[in-house]
């Protein structure tokens, strides 16, 4: 696909040189063919159509220098359009408060209780600070467990009531505990939930509510395809959330959905995770992503041989 | 309950009162597909499929254009070659069923269901805990075995997968049980050494009983893109992939890569997951799926 975006890309404007203005006539293909692409990558499909017109009105009557050929003005045009779109509003953490809360949501499975850990390794040795990680998913099978063995593997304490069925009394009860022990950051972990899940939302949303987070988080399997525009949605709707983490980029994912998540709730991605081992977090690159989406690597290498 | 206003009303208002199947037609499926996830191939390739029978059959009516969208759709999906899954009956004893995916997709849950299930058909069932690395995955799996009352083998966090495996299989012969269905660790499809950790599984379970696993049960998250192609490809090449089960089909999101996933290699769908509780797992039903497809609303 991406091969032959690339080739394509190259091959609509053969006829144009020179002093030639990209016009209507020879982009139609092109565009389709970017479209596909995103498409491919798991872009929404009509943030893919909007994003390709806009790239298309861009482009109209751009003048096709001699030093470039229309096939790189195109490949420009598109990746300064989609790091402008990844990036946007500067993606600072507040981690300051005492404690600061930083609420963690998200679907089922997309590495909420993985990222926990490692933002609380993250704020313990790069940021100084003295976590406090709070098991409050009181449904999945074992989840305090994997949140106290992640704990131990980095030394940080966990709050957790066993057997206690309200995550909201646990959440209130572990902000109360981290004054008592001096902690500064206090990260809650939840239990996955579906966006349709009207008693589950309703509870992440009353947690928001009794603990006034300082961030909210909202965690995203980055291999995820169309629905990850209904799904932030809803999520945004209920906890208007201030960061997306995108997790799993370790795989060989396009990662389409970042721009999807990015452009309906114009939310900035806060961190990336990218293992499973605690160590695995960085900040976000939007170039690096936009880059991703569209297999840029790739057509950029091959424009710059031509 | 997804709703009854789907895609195929949206068709017959866009076709009524017309001869052939026109631009906004193809438009609208075009849209109904790649928004459930199809991906643009498999799109291209149905709507082509559409096309020629259109022009072969002399297009008739809406009614018959849904029907023509049904069957095009429905024999891109393979069916499998035994039925014995939909009453969770056994073809051989014991019965080894070995389960792999990426991270997170369900596979632990889905195994919890399917012991629910098979024990409820009246099997011996016992589980292998071969997931030793993710954080408390064999406290996890160990809760599932309590809930559905099943035995469970398992060795401590960190020691050899494939020995767990070899373990649950010997274990599964010498308790003379129906079924034994092992759980692996979640691992990324690019992932080399974890992916030839995979086929060690396979081939220690071999020792045992040499036609071992019987089934090779890829999880796939429902709600994941086009990367899910890629996943089922590296685990068909790693461990010979026999059957598909697509979870977490209780949210929004349609699954509609599998199609290409089915087409393409040839796996079938067995089961599908909709909702974390034990009872929570539905057969595959093709007719439904290719419904749910195209339903508009939540
Ligand atoms: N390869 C890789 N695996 C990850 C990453 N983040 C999480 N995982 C794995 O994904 C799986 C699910 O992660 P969890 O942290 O349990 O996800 P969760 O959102 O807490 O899941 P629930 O609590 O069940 O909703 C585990 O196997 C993790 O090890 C990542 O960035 N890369
Ligand atoms: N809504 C919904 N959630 C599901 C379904 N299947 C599994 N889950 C949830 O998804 C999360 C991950 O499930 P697991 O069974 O732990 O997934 P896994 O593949 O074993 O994960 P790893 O072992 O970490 O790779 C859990 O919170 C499950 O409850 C489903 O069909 N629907
Ligand atoms: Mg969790
Ligand atoms: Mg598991």
């Amino acid at each position: 696909m991406f091969n032959s975006l690339s080739e394509r890309l190259e091959g609509a404007f053969k006829n144009l040189k020179g002093e030639a203005k990209i016009s209507d006539l020879n982009i139609a293909n092109t565009v389709k063919d970017i479209r596909r692409a995103l498409i491919d990558a798991d872009v929404n499909y009509k943030i893919a159509k909007e994003f390709t017109d806009k790239v298309k009105d861009k482009a109209l009557g751009e003048k096709v220098l001699n030093a470039i050929s229309p096939g790189q003005l195109m490949v420009k045009i598109v990746r300064d359009e989609l790091t402008e779109l990844m990036g946007g509003t500067e993606a600072n953490f507040n981690s300051s408060g005492n404690p600061a809360v930083i609420l963690i949501a998200g679907l089922q499975g997309s590495g909420k209780t993985t990222f926990s850990g490692k933002l609380a390794n993250y704020l313990k040795t790069k940021k100084g600070k003295a976590p406090l990680l709070v098991a409050a998913d009181i449904y999945r099978p074992a989840a305090i467990d994997q949140l106290t063995v992640l704990a131990n593997q980095i030394g940080v304490e966990v709050y957790a009531e066993r057997d206690n069925k309200d995550a909201v009394a646990i959440a209130q009860n572990a902000i109360n505990e981290a004054k008592t022990k001096n902690k500064n950051v206090v990260i809650i972990d939840t239990a996955g939930r579906l966006a349709i899940d009207e008693t589950m939302m309703t509870e992440v949303a009353n947690i928001k509510n009794a603990v006034n987070p300082t961030e909210i988080l909202f965690v995203v399997d980055s291999m995820t395809g169309q629905d990850a525009v209904n799904t932030a949605k809803a999520f945004n709707d209920r906890l208007n959330f201030s960061g997306v983490v995108l997790t799993k980029l370790d795989g060989d994912t396009r990662g389409g959905a970042a721009l999807s998540i990015k452009y309906t709730v114009q939310k900035p991605i806060k961190f990336v995770s990218s293992g499973e081992k605690m160590e695995t977090l960085d900040v976000f690159y939007p170039d690096r992503m936009a880059q991703r989406i569209l297999g840029m690597g790739d057509i950029v290498s091959l424009v710059e041989k031509a | 309950q997804k709703t009854k206003s789907n895609f195929f009303d949206k068709i017959t208002k866009a076709v009524a009162g017309k001869s052939t199947v026109d631009e906004e037609v193809l438009d609208n499926l075009e849209e109904a597909l790649m928004t459930a996830d199809v991906g643009v191939d498999t799109t291209i390739e149905i709507i082509e499929r559409i096309e020629q029978r259109v022009a072969r059959d002399k297009y008739v009516g809406t009614g018959e254009l849904n029907r023509i969208l049904q069957e095009e759709i429905e024999a891109m999906l393979v069916d499998s070659t035994d039925n014995a899954h939909k009453d969770f009956s056994v073809p051989k004893k014991p019965y080894i069923i070995l389960v792999v995916g990426v991270n997170g997709v369900g596979k632990t849950t889905t195994i919890g269901k399917l012991a629910y299930n098979y024990k409820k058909a009246g099997n011996n069932v016992i589980l292998g805990a071969a997931d030793t690395f993710r954080a408390a995955a064999v406290d996890q799996l160990t809760i599932w075995s309590e809930r559905v009352d099943v035995p469970i083998v398992k060795q401590a966090m960190g020691s050899d997968p494939a020995s767990v495996a070899f373990d649950t299989v010997q274990s599964a012969v010498a308790k003379d049980v129906d079924v034994a269905i092992i759980d692996t660790a979640g691992r990324l499809h690019n992932k080399v050494h974890l992916m030839e950790e995979l086929s060690k599984i396979k081939r220690v379970m071999k020792k045992v009983i040499p036609d071992a696993p019987h089934e090779v049960l890829l999880v796939l998250d429902g709600s994941t893109g086009q990367n899910a192609l890629e996943q089922a490809k590296q685990f068909m090449q790693a461990t010979e992939v026999t059957a598909l089960a697509i979870t977490k089909l209780d949210g929004t999101a349609k699954g509609g890569v599998v199609l290409s996933i089915t087409n393409q290699l040839k796996i079938p769908v067995k089961f599908i997951g909709v909702g974390e509780k034990m009872d929570d797992l539905l057969i595959f039903d093709k007719h439904e799926f290719v419904d749910t497809l195209f339903s508009l609303e939540r």
